[in-house]
């Protein structure tokens, strides 16, 4: 299968190891990995900020990148810029009276997964550790984010996925299904509300005694991440690509590009 | 002879207590610092939430009755006009009178002279939210006569001279001790030995309560519903005050929204199913009222209804919005939401707080009446109010629409571009094109200098202060994926621009460039 991925700007430009990690784990299934060069973003912060006229550029490169490109399916390493391409991108076009870009916008998100959702759906894994020799020896916890959850339902692929994956210890989340508060530039607008419910997040991962919090959107780890290393937390957070990429010849690593700012490196 | 009077102005917006006097985040702000309300709040939404939870699961048809549900509110949103004239006829012919209010003043007039009319100055009310929305408790003060709440927690808001917090529970931000207090203080009968043990306060309440209902010659209500095909009003509720207050008086006026009407009474099954379990987490609700007129010698002998605009046909011409006007007052959407958990239902000044109430306000007022275009920000659309909502209401969506009205309606008005206004225009430069993107990118080892030795962003300026107040931001990488892709591909396409179609070799090896 001819696939393109689409690495959303936040990993493209703050977390490049993420998309490495999505190109290993398809080429690793004999799939073909294609990057329309295009591509920059989905739009959804200025969507979902209002700016409603600064996403309609925003949505028709996208489309543009995606629509001209030779490829089987779209993937992209988060649940958040999958639904804003599914769901967001018709309702923008719409909103400026353009029905072509809306036809097109449409036949894009029809083609367009999340990673959890293209390996479990459409490439048939059911097993980490056999189909993709995932190895990853540390204790984990997920934080399951709502976009995922609530508009892709993308219900346990996710968890699914990372419970096959060799040697992990995989400690459930308490309160999992909790916004951890991000909310794109609500974390700014609303900064002490953001900052409360990433407190209570952040208290809920230390309590699980993991070495990572790990999930599907890195803009949400970003976050979290973010607040844990304010804490002075020694728990670090990686997307779960990288796990899934990670294998006992080739483990993922937790320095260089991919630290996630905590300064200590995986034992 | 008859005189054209012209097309009233629209939109029409309502008025009465739809305000946020100050920006959300500002309210927000001062109600996190007051940590027993967190820990009251925290403690009962999860409590009812879970309630909620327990009900819903059981009954294995529920998405299929908030389809329903759903689908008999879009009918009569699109038919509201004869839905309203055939209830009126309904209603009148069986003796009950139509009173039209456009909005809160035209309603608290409406109510005053009915009671001015029996003669009396004491009236005994139901919960009732169209009531709190135009304020009239208040405007009877004003006008001398004294309006009795005899639900329990909106008698102790009532009682302690504050405001509710909730729309179910609107004493949820008071404790058991504090309302000892207030009893104390302001029930001229209580006992001095009153304990806060919570059936000693309910006894203490419902002694004081009951002298009231043998007294009262007129009672004010709200509705949940109305039936057009028969004329029947319905109040839903757990106490009984209301049943008292619905058959003893002489005269029964209830205030209602036109958004509540249902076609039939076959309609009101889904609904009767939606509410309890959504609202309090029970199967059914203890009480259920249902009046059609006057029955000649069986309980009030006038019943007036009020039906009251204020906003609502503002709020039903926004075809995106509209839906907001399904809300029954279950309050299924602020017992879910992780915003008004910690915030509470004053923080966004309006009588209808949490998620509903964030779209709801600026929709009845109009986004630019005082801090109202503040509320629709006022979530991280993590999408839990909408899974939670018994119609269905997109209530995320709605959020996001009323998000761009705002910044629509302030485009051009300003002398000077907002932070967010310049970053968005900039941000939809760079991110509108995959070069411009590209070009950007190069500045990233600039970032990862300026995160110097710890590697991380500890602090920015302007609005994404609000960001690192926080959280740090991790150092950039040197190079981006982007980069990455173009230089292992360099040999197939001309070098920092890959051919768009062109594949990644599986047999390469990338650990050297992750380093």
């Amino acid at each position: 299968m001819r696939i393109a991925l689409f690495a959303t700007c936040i990993v493209d430009a703050m977390y490049p190891a993420t998309a490495k990690a999505t190109v290993k784990i398809l080429e690793r299934l004999g799939h073909e990995v294609v990057f329309p060069s295009g591509q920059a973003c989905c739009g959804q912060m200025h969507v979902n900020s209002g700016y409603l006229n600064e996403a309609v550029p925003v949505v028709a490169n996208h489309v543009a990148a995606f629509d001209t490109a030779d490829y089987d399916v779209a993937v992209a390493p988060s649940g958040s810029c999958v639904a804003s391409v599914k769901h967001q991108h018709p309702m923008v076009a719409r909103s400026c009276g353009d029905a072509a870009l809306e036809a097109r916008a449409t036949a894009v998100g029809a083609k367009t997964y999340e990673l959890s959702e293209l390996l479990v759906d459409v490439l048939g894994v059911t097993d980490a550790g056999a189909q993709l020799g995932s190895y990853f020896p540390h204790r984990v916890t997920y934080h399951p984010s709502c976009h995922g959850m609530r508009l892709l339902r993308l219900g346990d692929r996710q968890s699914r996925l990372l419970r096959t994956v060799q040697g992990i210890d995989l400690a459930d989340l308490p309160e999992a299904d909790q916004c951890c508060g991000f909310g794109g530039t609500f974390s700014m607008k609303n900064a002490d509300v953001s900052s409360a419910m990433l407190q209570d997040k952040a208290a809920n991962v230390e309590s699980t005694g993991a070495e990572l919090c790990t999930g599907g959107d890195a803009s949400c780890l970003m976050h979290i991440g973010g607040g844990l290393s304010r804490q002075g937390s020694s728990t670090a957070t990686l997307h779960l690509a990288e796990i899934l990429a990670s294998t006992m010849e080739e483990p993922a690593s937790v320095t260089g590009e991919v630290r996630v700012s905590t300064g200590k490196a995986l034992r | 002879m008859t005189t054209f009077l012209g097309m009233p102005a629209l939109p029409a917006y309502g008025s009465g207590n739809l305000f946020a006097g100050e920006t959300f985040p500002a309210a927000a702000h001062r109600e996190l610092g007051n940590a027993q309300l967190r820990a009251n709040l925290g403690h009962a939404t999860h409590t009812i939430r879970d309630k909620r939870q327990a009900v819903v699961s059981e009954l294995p048809d529920w998405e299929q009755l908030r389809d329903a549900g759903s689908a008999i509110k879009e009918s009569v949103m699109a038919t509201l006009p004869e839905l309203l004239e055939e209830f009126e006829k309904n209603f009148t012919a069986r003796g009950g009178v139509i009173h039209w209010a456009r909005d809160a003043r035209e309603a608290n007039d409406i109510v005053a002279e009915l009671v001015r009319e029996t003669g009396e100055t004491e009236v005994v009310k139901v919960k009732s939210m169209a009531t709190q929305e135009i304020g009239l408790n208040e405007y009877l003060e004003e006008q001398g006569i004294q309006a009795f709440e005899t639900d329990l927690a909106e008698l102790i808001v009532q009682l302690d001279h504050d405001k509710p917090s909730h729309i179910l529970v609107p004493a949820i931000h008071k404790n058991r001790t504090e309302i000892r207090d207030i009893f104390l203080r302001e029930m001229p009968d209580a006992d001095p030995a009153l304990t806060d043990d919570p059936p000693v306060l309910a006894m203490a309440a419902r002694e004081h309560l009951r002298r009231k209902f043998l007294t009262a010659k007129v009672a004010v209500s709200g509705a949940n519903f109305a039936i057009a095909d028969s004329g029947t009003l319905a109040v839903v509720e757990s106490e009984g005050n209301g049943r008292m207050c619905l058959t003893l008086p002489e005269t029964l006026i209830t205030v209602m929204g036109i958004e509540k009407l249902l076609p039939t009474w076959q309609d009101l099954e889904v609904f009767m199913q939606l509410l309890p379990r959504s609202s309090t987490g029970e199967r059914m609700n203890p009480y259920t009222s249902l009046w059609t007129g006057v029955m000649e010698g069986d309980g009030p002998q006038n019943v007036h209804l009020v039906l009251l605009d204020n906003g609502r046909s503002a709020a039903l011409a926004d075809g995106m919005g509209r839906s907001a006007l399904h809300c029954i007052r279950c309050s299924a959407c602020m017992n879910v939401c992780p915003v008004y958990e910690r915030t509470g239902g004053h923080a966004y000044g309006s009588t209808y707080p949490g998620p509903i109430g964030a779209i709801l306000s600026p929709l009845l007022t109009g986004i630019q009446a005082e801090e109202n275009s503040s509320l629709p920000y006022a979530s991280s659309l993590c999408g839990a109010c909408y899974d939670a909502c018994p119609v269905k209401i997109n209530i995320p969506d709605i959020l996001v629409h009323l998000r761009s009205v705002d910044v629509d309606s302030k485009r051009g008005t300003k002398k000077l571009p907002s932070q967010m206004d310049v970053g968005m225009k900039a941000a939809s430069w760079a991110l509108s094109s995959g070069k411009r993107l590209g070009l950007v990118e190069k500045g990233l080892p600039l970032g990862r200098l300026a995160a110097g030795p710890d590697r991380k962003i500890t602090r920015l300026p302007g609005i994404a202060g609000g960001w690192t107040q926080s959280r740090d931001i991790p150092a950039p990488p040197a190079q981006s994926f982007r980069d990455w892709w173009a230089k292992e591909h360099r040999d197939a396409g001309s070098p920092g621009q890959p051919d768009p179609g062109h594949s990644h070799e599986p047999s390469r090896d990338d650990k050297e460039a992750q380093q």
